[in-house]
Formats: C-alpha cells, sequence, structure tokens
C-alpha cells in the first residue's frame, strides 16, 4: 500500500483561501483597534466623555431659516432636525428642477438644429469641466447678494429683494380641497376606463379611443368641481410691491436657498443632460428606422420606441447623480445656508463632541443616500420589467 | 457653363448649411431665432460688463498670487523649473504618442510662434515673460525628443517616476535648499500638488479594492463592500473633515500630521472608493472565458489578474477613470471650506482684502478660466487616448 504523499501546505489553494482571509481580518482589526485605543486616549487626555447626552442640551444659537418651529433655547436635536429638513428641502427640489433641466438639454444635444446643439454643448462643457463650490460662489456672492443691495424687479413679475428671491406663486382656496378630491377621482377612473378600452380594442378589434375616453371623464371631474365651487382651484399669488424695498405675497425664498438651489440644479444637470444624450444614442439605429418604417410619427417614435429602452441606460447612472445632488448639498455650508452639515458643524464648534457628532452625520447621509437608492432601484424594476 | 459663376457656388453652400441646419422647419426656425436672440442679449450683457464694468485690476495685481499664492519670490525659480520638467515630459510623451506622423509641419510652427509672440507682449514683468519662452521651447524640445527616440519609450515611465520626488525636493527644498514650509503652498500650486498626489495614490488602493470587491473570498469581498459603499454614502467635505480635524484624535498623542498630507490621505481615501466601482465595471466587461484560457495555459491567478485581466479591465474605462480624476481634480477645491488655501482659498482671501471688495465677479471668472483649462485639456487628451487604443 503506498501512501499517497500529502500535498505540502503552502501549495494548498484550500489553505491559503482561509490564510488570506484570516490575514485580512487581522490586519482589520488591528488597525481598528488601533485607531479606537488612541481615540480613548486622547479623550481621555482632553477630557472629554463620549455619549449623546448633549443632544438634549440648550442649543443657544440661531438659525436663519426654521421650517419648523425652533428658537435658541430650543436642543441640539431639534436644531440637526431643523438642518436636516432644510437640506431634504433644497435636495428634493433640486432633483425635481435638475431632472427636468437635465433632460432637456440632453435632448437639445442631439437637436438637428446646429444652433442649440451646440449652445447645450457650451453648456454642458462649461458646466462640467468648473468646480460645483467656485460655482455656487458664483451665484451667491455675485448673482443673489445683489438682493440685499436693494430690490431688482426680474422679467415674469418676480423679484430679488434683501428678504430674497420673490416667486409668482399658487396659492390654496378653500375650493382647492374639493378640486383635489374631485379631480383624483377622475383620474383614478380614467385609469380603469383607459385599461378596460384597450381590453376591447384588443380583444375585439375595434377603435379603443382610450385617451378620449380617459380625457373626458378627467374633464367632466373638473367641470363638477368648478360648478360645485364656482371658483379657480386656486388663485395666482402675485408679488407685489408695497414700497421701500418691501415685496408682499408670493413665494419667498431666502438668498441662500436660492443660490445653492440654482448652483447644484444646474451643476447636476449637466452631467444629467450627457447621460441621457448617451442613453438616447445607445438605442441601434435600425430602431429608429424601423419604428419609422412602421409609419410611426416622430414623436410617437421617441415616445414609444426609443426613449423606453434609453431610460434602462439612463435610470443606474441618474441614480448615482442624485446621489451626488444629495451630497453636494453639504457644500451650503459655503455660502451660509443652515442645512444639515452647517448646523452639525456649529454643534461640534460648540460642544467639541467631534465622534458623535460625525457618526450622527454619516448616519445621516448614509440614510438618506440608501433612500434614495432604493426609490430608484423600483423605479428601475417597474421600468424594466414593463409593469 | 457661366450660369455658375465661382462667386456664387460658396454662397448657395451657406445658404443650403442654413437651411439644412437652423431653418429646417418652421419650430426649428423659431428655435434658431429665439437662440440668437438670447444669445445676442447675453453677450452683449457679458461684452459691456467685461470692458466698460469690470475692474480687471485685481486680477493683475495678484496674479502670482493666484498661481503659487504665498510661495516665497526668491524662489519662484525653483518653481519654474519644475514647471519646465513637467512640460518637457509632456512633450517626450506627445512625441512619443505621435510617432507615426510628422511633426513640426506648417501649422504647428506657425502656432508655437503665434503663442512665442504672445508671451512676448503679454502685459508681464520681462523676467516672468522670459520663463514662459523657455517653456515654450522646452515643450517643443521635448515633442521633438520623444518623436525622434521613440524607440526608447518604455524609459519614460522611469522618467515620471524619478521627477516626482525631484519635483517635491524643488518645491519643499530641504537637503542644501531652503525649505519651504508647506503652509507656504498655496493657490494653484498647492491645487495641483493634492490633486496630482491623490489621484496617483487613489489608482492602486481603487484597483485593489474592487478586485476584493469581485474576489472569490467572503471575508475580503464583505471588507471591500464595506469600505466602498460607506464611503461612497458620505459627503467629501465629511471626510476632509474627518481627515482634517479628527485624524489627530485616532493618532498617538505628539504625532502631528502636516495638514497638506492629512488633506491627501482625505481626497486619497475618497477618490479610491469611486474609482473602485469605476474599475469594477471593467472587471465585469471582461468575457470569463479569458480567465478560463489563462487558466488553460497553466497562469496562477496573481499572473491572470496582473497579465490578463486588468489591462483589458482598465482599458475599457478610461473615460470613466479620467471623468474621476477630473472630479478629484474639481474637488480639491473643498479644501478652501477646511482652512487650506488653494486655488479657491486664495481667491477667498484675495476677496477679504478691504482693497478688493465686491470684486466678486471678476476673481471668480478668473479662477473657473483656471479650473476650465485644466479639466477641459485632461477629458481632450483623453479622448484622443480612447481614439488611439480603439484603433490599435
Amino acid at each position: 500500500m503506498t501512501t499517497e504523499s500529502p500535498i505540502p501546505i503552502w501549495r494548498d489553494e484550500r489553505f491559503w483561501r482561509v490564510a488570506a482571509q484570516a490575514i485580512a481580518v487581522i490586519i482589520t482589526i488591528a488597525i481598528v483597534s488601533l485607531l479606537l485605543v488612541n481615540l480613548d486616549r486622547n479623550l481621555q487626555r482632553l477630557g472629554i466623555e463620549f455619549g449623546f447626552e448633549f443632544l438634549g442640551l440648550r442649543a443657544s444659537f440661531d438659525i436663519a431659516e426654521t421650517p419648523i418651529e425652533y428658537n435658541p433655547s430650543s436642543s441640539y436635536i431639534r436644531a440637526l432636525m431643523v438642518g436636516l429638513i432644510n437640506s431634504l428641502r433644497v435636495a428634493i427640489a433640486g432633483i425635481v428642477l435638475t431632472t427636468i433641466v437635465g433632460v432637456t438639454v440632453g435632448i437639445a444635444r442631439l437637436s438637428d438644429n446646429w444652433l442649440v446643439r451646440n449652445l447645450a454643448l457650451v453648456y454642458v462643457e462649461i458646466l462640467r469641466n468648473t468646480p460645483l463650490l467656485l460655482q455656487l460662489l458664483f451665484w451667491y456672492f455675485v448673482i443673489f447678494l445683489r438682493g440685499q443691495q436693494g430690490l431688482t424687479q426680474l422679467p415674469g413679475s418676480a423679484y430679488l429683494s434683501p428678504s430674497g428671491l420673490v416667486l409668482p406663486w399658487l396659492q390654496a382656496t378653500p375650493a382647492t380641497g374639493i378640486w383635489l378630491v374631485l379631480l383624483l377621482g377622475g383620474i383614478v377612473i380614467a385609469a380603469f376606463l383607459w385599461r378596460w378600452r384597450i381590453r376591447i380594442r384588443l380583444e375585439q378589434g375595434v377603435p379603443g379611443r382610450q385617451l378620449w375616453w380617459a380625457l373626458g371623464v378627467i374633464a367632466l371631474a373638473a367641470l363638477i368641481a368648478a360648478l360645485l365651487t364656482r371658483s379657480l382651484p386656486f388663485v395666482f399669488d402675485l408679488p407685489q410691491f408695497v414700497g421701500k424695498n418691501r415685496i408682499q405675497g408670493g413665494l419667498r425664498l431666502s438668498l441662500e436657498f436660492a443660490a445653492l438651489l440654482m448652483g447644484l440644479t444646474l451643476y447636476t444637470a449637466a452631467f444629467i443632460a450627457e447621460i441621457v444624450r448617451a442613453g438616447i444614442q445607445s438605442v441601434p439605429k435600425g430602431q429608429w428606422e424601423a419604428a419609422r418604417s412602421l409609419g410611426l410619427k416622430p414623436g410617437l417614435v421617441m415616445r414609444l420606441v426609443i426613449f423606453p429602452q434609453a431610460l434602462r441606460v439612463i435610470i443606474p447612472p441618474l441614480n448615482s447623480e442624485y446621489l451626488n445632488l444629495w451630497k453636494n448639498s453639504s457644500l451650503a455650508i459655503a455660502i451660509g445656508y443652515p442645512d444639515v452639515y452647517f448646523v452639525a458643524s456649529t454643534t461640534f464648534n460648540q460642544t467639541g463632541k467631534a465622534v458623535e457628532v460625525m457618526l450622527l452625520l454619516a448616519i445621516t447621509y448614509l440614510g438618506i443616500s440608501l433612500i434614495i437608492s432604493l426609490l430608484m432601484n423600483l423605479l428601475n424594476k417597474t421600468l424594466t420589467t414593463g409593469n | 457653363m457661366t450660369h455658375s459663376s465661382p462667386s456664387t457656388s460658396p454662397k448657395s453652400g451657406i445658404v443650403t448649411w442654413l437651411r439644412q441646419n437652423l431653418f429646417s422647419t418652421w419650430y426649428n426656425s423659431l428655435l434658431t431665432v429665439i437662440c440668437l436672440v438670447g444669445l445676442f442679449l447675453g453677450l452683449r450683457g457679458l461684452l459691456v460688463w467685461a470692458i466698460a464694468q469690470a475692474q480687471w485690476g485685481v486680477i493683475a495685481a495678484n496674479l502670482p498670487l493666484f498661481f503659487v499664492g504665498r510661495y516665497p519670490d526668491e524662489s519662484y525659480w525653483r518653481l519654474w523649473i519644475v514647471l519646465g520638467i513637467i512640460l518637457t515630459l509632456i512633450g517626450i510623451s506627445w512625441g512619443i504618442n505621435q510617432r507615426s506622423e510628422r511633426l513640426f509641419n506648417r501649422p504647428v510652427l506657425v502656432a508655437a510662434g503665434v503663442v512665442a509672440v504672445v508671451i512676448l507682449f503679454l502685459p508681464l514683468a520681462l523676467v516672468p515673460r522670459l520663463w514662459l519662452l523657455a517653456m515654450l521651447l522646452l515643450l517643443l524640445a521635448g515633442t521633438g525628443l520623444g518623436n525622434r527616440f521613440a524607440a526608447q519609450g518604455n524609459w519614460l515611465y522611469l522618467a515620471w517616476l524619478l521627477s516626482f520626488p525631484i519635483i517635491l525636493w524643488l518645491i519643499a527644498g530641504g537637503l542644501g535648499w531652503e525649505s519651504v514650509e508647506s503652509d507656504r503652498w498655496t493657490g494653484l500650486l498647492l491645487t495641483l500638488l493634492t490633486a496630482v498626489v491623490s489621484i496617483v495614490l487613489s489608482f492602486p488602493i481603487g484597483v485593489l479594492l474592487a478586485l476584493g470587491r469581485q474576489s472569490q473570498l467572503p471575508v475580503v469581498r464583505l471588507l471591500s463592500i464595506l469600505y466602498i459603499e460607506i464611503v461612497r454614502g458620505l459627503p467629501l467635505i465629511g471626510i476632509l473633515f474627518l481627515a482634517l480635524v479628527m485624524l489627530p484624535l485616532f493618532l498617538p498623542a505628539g504625532v502631528q500630521w502636516d495638514r497638506v498630507v492629512r488633506a491627501i490621505a482625505g481626497l486619497t481615501l475618497f477618490s479610491a472608493a469611486y474609482l473602485a466601482e469605476n474599475v469594477r465595471g471593467g472587471l465585469q466587461a471582461v468575457p470569463p472565458g479569458q480567465v478560463e484560457a489563462a487558466k488553460a495555459l497553466g497562469l496562477k491567478s496573481p499572473l491572470i489578474t496582473m497579465l490578463i485581466v486588468l489591462p483589458q479591465a482598465l482599458k475599457a474605462v478610461i473615460p470613466a477613470l479620467v471623468g474621476q480624476f477630473i472630479g478629484l481634480f474639481k474637488n480639491t477645491s473643498l479644501l478652501s471650506l477646511v482652512g487650506l488655501v488653494e486655488l479657491v482659498g486664495i481667491s477667498r482671501s484675495i476677496l477679504a482684502n478691504p482693497n478688493y471688495l465686491g470684486r466678486y465677479a471678476e476673481v471668480y471668472l478668473f479662477v473657473g478660466v483656471i479650473y476650465w483649462i485644466f479639466c477641459y485639456g485632461m477629458s481632450f487628451a483623453s479622448r484622443r487616448l480612447e481614439k488611439k487604443l480603439n484603433i490599435e
């Protein structure tokens, strides 16, 4: 009986697999524990104790913009909440606006009009190749801070005033509720009718006219609402000049908010435009030709054939642009908009609780990033499976 | 024959071009008119401002500050030599890159001549103008040299590698030269230094993280994913805060890292996570047959990764990598928020000077143009490289 000589341990792949992982774990633990030991020693030396009790203490600093009730005698946790809401305000408005601007510029990049195409190119190349921080400083100090020197009227009855940018807006009336309920009901019924008419068209081969049915129901709902309330769903709230640099009515945005929103929107839109352009160009030429040879009009070719296919390419990078916008909103500190990073940084300066504040910030940013990613994945799944 | 006189044919060419490209349909005509009006109003406003209202004195008076910040005047020559080394190397690289083409044809020579004349008439003192001329000559000489000795191209990598410590020595001094403290490295000098060092350092870390994320070993994979996703979920300014304000808390008492080193560490750690994701895209694009073929040839797995997978993966993601590098270059502007005086920081400190109060537009436009030239240059070079690699 011949004994097979065992494979020497240093030639055995299974050994190396385990060993490599063990080494990785040991190195990671060593580094992390070294850092933590140092941290512990340093905190002891500086006389700082780890703990989140400070969050309940009086913040005693003022915040320029408070969407929820806050005053200097509120607690730190309240201040951080105010900051978080401010961050979310600018991020949500920014995501909506940047999508609109970005898609428009992206389609303009593919226009058959030479001037439009090249203007879009110039826009993208300028905005993409300069730092966002510089652009924010430019919007704030060069453009919006003019408001502080006095009142300027902008086109479209908007004003730049010392108390902020004032835009015309819609104002709710008592009738708004009734209008909303009836219109929502109309839209739900319209959706059902749409499906029903399409089924009829497919099963019986007669024209479905689903668009007319759906629009008809919504128009009917609007008519009933108009008859019931005898008014429009809202009134236009135009800013009114009341003398001495003062404006009444309208939607008032602080100069910092306006500058941050402008900077984030236009900067991110340049990247989204390139994503949209690449997405549309990724659809093979044959698809255009096939759709056209079926007799579809150019608008329908885009809507029914090209765009759905382009979306699959567009959505994943679009997600990371939204995440970038969210993270970049932390640059608000450069122009003094009280977002969550700004408030956290003030909290750190007052309390010296660097580790705790940093942990809170990390959890906040990671959490919101995760939510955005989840929403976008959901969207991606719905769109690509065609439900 | 006499119907088509030569003078009308180019004109009709222009007319057809206009019809096809600007006025093909009624809505295209409308768009064209709207764009033209907007463009006219915008450009007129800009020109009126730039000529009549802007006070460019703030730029002229602070020109050295923007570029080299508070670097001591008497050591400027060291920075000129640094620039000379870099331009020579760039010239050589370009010359090797263009080896199959004839360089120094008439347009190139005319362009070089025009640049030389422009440099001679720049509103600067005599010494910087002479230095700039020398830089142009070095660039041209480097290009010629690279083109002539293209066969020895592999030495170029070594030259780049060796140039780095020499450049650092020239900037920082020491070893026989008067040393310049790191808090005097400011302006564009600091921007370029932090950007280049972070780019170079983040590259290997990013590749390792990408390989770790694709690894068969679950622990290594998990650790890589954790690192990448946590860093990518945080804003850069938070990471810079960690590196500049909190890092001393994690170091043993008495250990002090230089602020520039800490900033570079923060930028590198941040950029590596994003780079890893880009490289991962390239790794996934390498067909599995390549690895199988390499295994069948008897290559060991480190060799497969080094020789087969990585070259193909990196080539596939060159545009994304360059985009990442451009992003990092732009992101160095955030250092101004944590107390380092790079290009944006120096403009902020110039604007804080009571003599230049309110000159925001001029300063920010000038700084924006500097950033734009570098970023656009990088993306232009990458497109050329990509085209060349696709042809080969």
